[in-house]
């Protein structure tokens, strides 16, 4: 390459850096593409305004603001005392009798209520300092975690249970397949793995009604793996990675030496402890990456969770946070955005943190499609 | 049968009594396993549900057979795999086709033999049947019970499973206030829990009774009796026969009412035949069929595209912090799909989203992104091509760095320009590479029901198709899904299956040729 480059530098060199500078400013605008969405997405997570057209790609600076009464009043009750979080559309800070009848202050705007001034029976005067309100960079992560009707840590939970077990499983299963196909020889083998592979072509989701369907009957008289359950998801979900995992690992046990085992069955050990004391140590590091990866798909899943999961509680993270892209999706910008950006962590680590993995396996023509 | 290698070794090994706990545990393992398998046979066989009772003896049986057989033991190994993968892949899709062939859907969700269970627990009250006054007792678990009075001052005490004539008490006498650890309930108790008791059977199986009004209670007697020489179901109180009709899977009688269940029935090729007749189904899925094509082809071409400039811009050394710029350029690729179209989706939202409000500062008005079928239609695919060029981009650099360069220098030799070398050299020697995953993503994208649904949920809706849901930017799968979850019209399980194999035969058709096309088979062989 670098041969070719000296060749031309000669005569090429003024034009060569016009189409370098044009080069550039190509991957540049790229760059702007690729990243602007989710600079918005951060900067509307860390925006204390939740709706999606007071949002600036910059969110504002936590402030206090010092609030005022409008009129004479005496104070009822404090409805939201010090440091509760209040939501403009939603909050009632106090209560108040003005000119004899019963009044509600409500927030005017996302924030903390500190320094309530007034006590319970203290009347106030017009242009008075009733309370401070503050907003905070990560107020829609607090509502985020504390809104019950949206019950988003219960969907984290569960999505990273669902992920590791399905991970887990997917392993130690395809990986003993793995140690079979790569070690014994038997007959039928050569199309059992073709088959394996054929039957893979179809994925799970597109049976998604006949699986529906399946777990319906099943929960009929298994509860545990019946719809709604994150036993009867893990199911499907391991079922569905068997195909794909079973050649990844095969290659994987491939690539280990054969007199390994050759010569600690020499030594008296059988195919288990070969297998379990030898290759499995052996090949651990690959399993932990196949793990992950698997961990990422299953965490990722969609179509399948929200088809087999009916019930909040039972929900997983994706389902939830599709329940607030479908339901007011311009009022609760922010907070969905906090909730997205939390949802995004582990796959943005693990895919960048594996990039080089990745594009071996890509290169390869696996992994993800 | 299996070439084992150390054949001899296992033999003698099976007499340690690590091999005897191994053995054990084989037993046990396969022991709880069948348990459980039979459980779920026998039920299954008494709902009607075939299908799956047979799915799981035979996944069992072969389970059990790879296990006790000894030549078989590389089997075992797989058979956890295998038992998984029946189950789970290839169950469905052989399911799929038989619901197809068949009207599952709503009003048609049980087999026959669950509907007919259910219609044998329903009972009615009979003409000239006997009636009581009740009263209504309650002990202190909860369990309510019934003092019945007949007219000629007998009295009886029934409670959940149980009916016996009180002989103790006198004509005309009050009513005990305690009776059998029953307490009595005044008037206020009794009324606010009659509704819950009115849903209850009293009294033995043969003798049951139930709260027929806010005074009477009466026998009742099971409505529906099943003839199995007849295949129908006697109607007692309006004594008429129902008759099992497997064409719309109901039972009907001679005036042609039917019965409230229906009953899954199969009805052969009908709901292919509908793809063709129906012009509410035929209409949209044709449309719906040209998208799915267009939009993948689309998605590929615009990825693969954007995805080998950027990777040919990366091959150039003098450009600086290339890393960096891969690593921010494969950002789109590391976040999952449906966080990344949501996103999108708020930024292109029409009176709010950032894309729209920068358009109108410009003096224009924004496209309706999600109301205009052309435009749905462009904002899907320019989503999709952010998600997806980092793909190729990856793909392509791989490829390219494997080109080797004396073939540049040659041609540089020759005096090939830019272009030349590009599309003489580049060019075919990547699409060798690359061309089995543009096939793959074709076939990814055909069924990429992530974005379809989180863009706009198919829509905006299609007007011609009537009550069908289909929208302007459904694909198959999509459409598949909301015909058999879609919520309002009722699930049409049979119409969504048959769409579904559709898909199927289409991919099957698509990957076969990509074999084909890219001899895989040879080369898959060869890895084997």
């Amino acid at each position: 390459m670098s041969s070719h480059v000296k060749i031309k530098r000669g005569n090429a060199r003024p034009a060569f850096t016009l189409g370098l500078a044009i080069q550039i400013a190509i991957l540049v605008i790229a760059v702007i593409f690729a990243l602007f969405p989710v600079v918005w997405i951060l900067s509307a997570a860390l925006n204390p305004s939740q709706s999606m057209n007071s949002q600036s790609v910059v969110p504002p600076l936590p402030e206090t603001r010092v609030v005022l009464a409008e009129e004479a009043g005496v104070l009822l009750e404090i409805a939201a005392p010090n440091g509760s979080r209040v939501e403009r559309s939603a909050g009632t800070i106090l209560l108040v009798e003005v000119d004899g009848e019963r009044e509600e202050l409500r927030a005017p705007k996302n924030g903390y209520v500190r320094n309530i001034r007034l006590q319970v029976g203290d009347s106030f005067a017009p242009g008075e300092a009733l309370y401070d309100i503050s907003s905070s960079y990560l107020i829609n992560f607090d509502t985020l975690f504390n809104t019950e009707r949206k019950p988003y840590v219960r969907w984290l939970l569960n999505s990273v249970a669902v992920a590791t077990i399905t991970s887990f499983l997917v392993v130690m299963v395809t990986a003993l397949s793995a140690y079979s196909f790569s070690r014994f020889r038997f007959k039928g083998r050569r199309s059992l793995l073709m088959l394996i592979l054929l039957v893979q072509v179809f994925p799970n989701l597109l049976a998604m009604v006949a699986i529906f369907l399946m777990l319906q009957q099943i929960g009929n008289h298994i509860p545990f793996f019946g719809l709604n359950t994150a036993g009867g998801l893990i199911l499907v979900y391991v079922g569905g990675a068997m195909g794909i995992n079973i050649w990844l690992m095969k290659g994987f046990f491939d690539s280990v030496p054969r007199d390994i085992d050759e010569s600690a069955m020499v030594d008296g050990c059988g195919h288990w402890q070969t297998y379990w004391r030898l290759i499995f140590p052996l090949v651990r590091p690959v399993l932990v990456v196949v793990g992950i990866l698997s961990f990422v798909g299953t965490f990722n899943e969609f179509v399948l969770a929200r088809v087999l999961l009916r019930d909040k509680e039972s929900w997983t993270l994706m389902v939830g946070l599709w329940g607030y892209i479908s339901d007011n999706f311009a009022r609760d910008w922010g907070i969905f955005a906090a909730g997205a950006i939390i949802g995004a962590i582990p796959t943005l680590i693990i895919y960048l943190s594996l990039q080089d993995q990745i594009v071996g396996g890509l290169t390869q023509g696996s992994v993800k499609g | 049968m299996a070439t084992l290698l150390p054949d001899s070794k296992v033999k003698r090994s099976e007499f340690s009594t690590r091999s005897i706990l191994r053995l054990a545990a084989t037993y046990l393992g396969l022991a709880v396993l069948d348990a459980m398998a039979f459980y779920l046979v026998y039920v299954f066989a008494l709902d009607g549900v075939w299908e799956l009772a047979i799915t799981i003896a035979v996944i069992t049986l072969l389970v059990n057979i790879i296990n006790l057989r000894q030549d078989l033991y590389p089997l075992r190994w797989i058979s956890p795999a295998l038992a998984l993968m029946g189950l789970m892949v290839v169950f469905p899709i052989i399911y799929t086709v038989y619901v197809s062939l068949t009207n599952y859907g709503d009003g048609n969700l049980l087999t026959k033999q669950q509907v007919l269970n259910l219609l044998a627990r329903e009972t009615y009250l009979p003409e000239g049947g006997k009636v009581y006054g009740w009263d209504l007792y309650q002990n202190a678990a909860g369990d309510y019970a019934l003092w019945l009075t007949d007219g000629d001052d007998g009295y009886f005490f029934a409670t959940l499973g149980d009916f016996e004539a009180v002989t103790l008490l006198a004509a005309g006498a009050d009513l005990p206030e305690d009776y059998q650890g029953y307490r009595r309930l005044d008037r206020g108790e009794s009324l606010r829990a009659s509704r819950e008791a009115q849903e209850l059977s009293f009294g033995t199986a043969e003798l049951q009774i139930g709260i027929a009004g806010r005074k009477e209670a009466g026998e009742f007697a099971q409505r529906y009796v099943y003839r199995s020489d007849e295949d129908a179901v006697f109607d007692k109180q309006a004594s008429t026969l129902f008759y099992a009709n497997y064409e719309t899977g109901q039972f009907e009688n001679e005036n042609g009412a039917t019965l409230r269940t229906g009953f899954i029935s199969g009805t052969g090729l009908k709901n292919y035949v509908r793809f063709v007749t129906s012009p509410a189904i035929s209409g949209p899925l044709a449309r719906i069929f040209a998208w799915t094509i267009g939009f993948s082809l689309v998605s590929v071409v615009s990825t693969f595209t954007v995805g080998l400039l950027f990777a040919l811009l990366m091959q150039n050394e003098r450009i600086p912090y290339r890393k960096a710029f891969r690593t921010l350029l494969i950002v789109p690729y590391a976040i999952p799909a449906l966080i990344s179209v949501a996103i999108w989706k708020g930024m292109l939202n029409s009176n709010l989203g950032v894309i729209s409000n920068a358009i109108a500062s410009l003096g224009i008005q924004p496209p309706p992104f999600f109301i205009d079928p052309g435009w749905s239609k462009f904002g899907i695919l320019l989503i999709n091509l952010w998600l997806g060029y980092p793909y190729f981009m990856l793909v392509c650099s791989g490829a390219l760095a494997a080109i080797p360069s004396d073939m540049y220098e040659a041609a540089e030799v020759d005096g090939a320009t830019w272009w030349e070398k590009f599309h003489a050299l580049t060019l075919p020697m990547l699409l060798v590479a690359v061309g089995p995953l543009l096939i793959a993503s074709f076939t990814f994208n055909f069924n990429n029901f992530v974005i379809i649904e989180a863009y706009n949920e198919g829509g905006p809706p299609m007007v011609e198709s009537g009550t069908l849901p289909a929208g302007h930017t459904d694909i198959l799968i999509s459409y598949a899904y909301r015909l058999a979850f879609g919520g309002g019209r009722g699930a049409d399980f049979g119409l969504a299956s048959a769409i579904t194999i559709i898909i199927f035969v289409l991919v099957a058709g698509v990957t076969l040729a990509q074999f084909r096309l890219t001899k895989g088979w040879e080369e898959t062989s060869e890895n084997v």
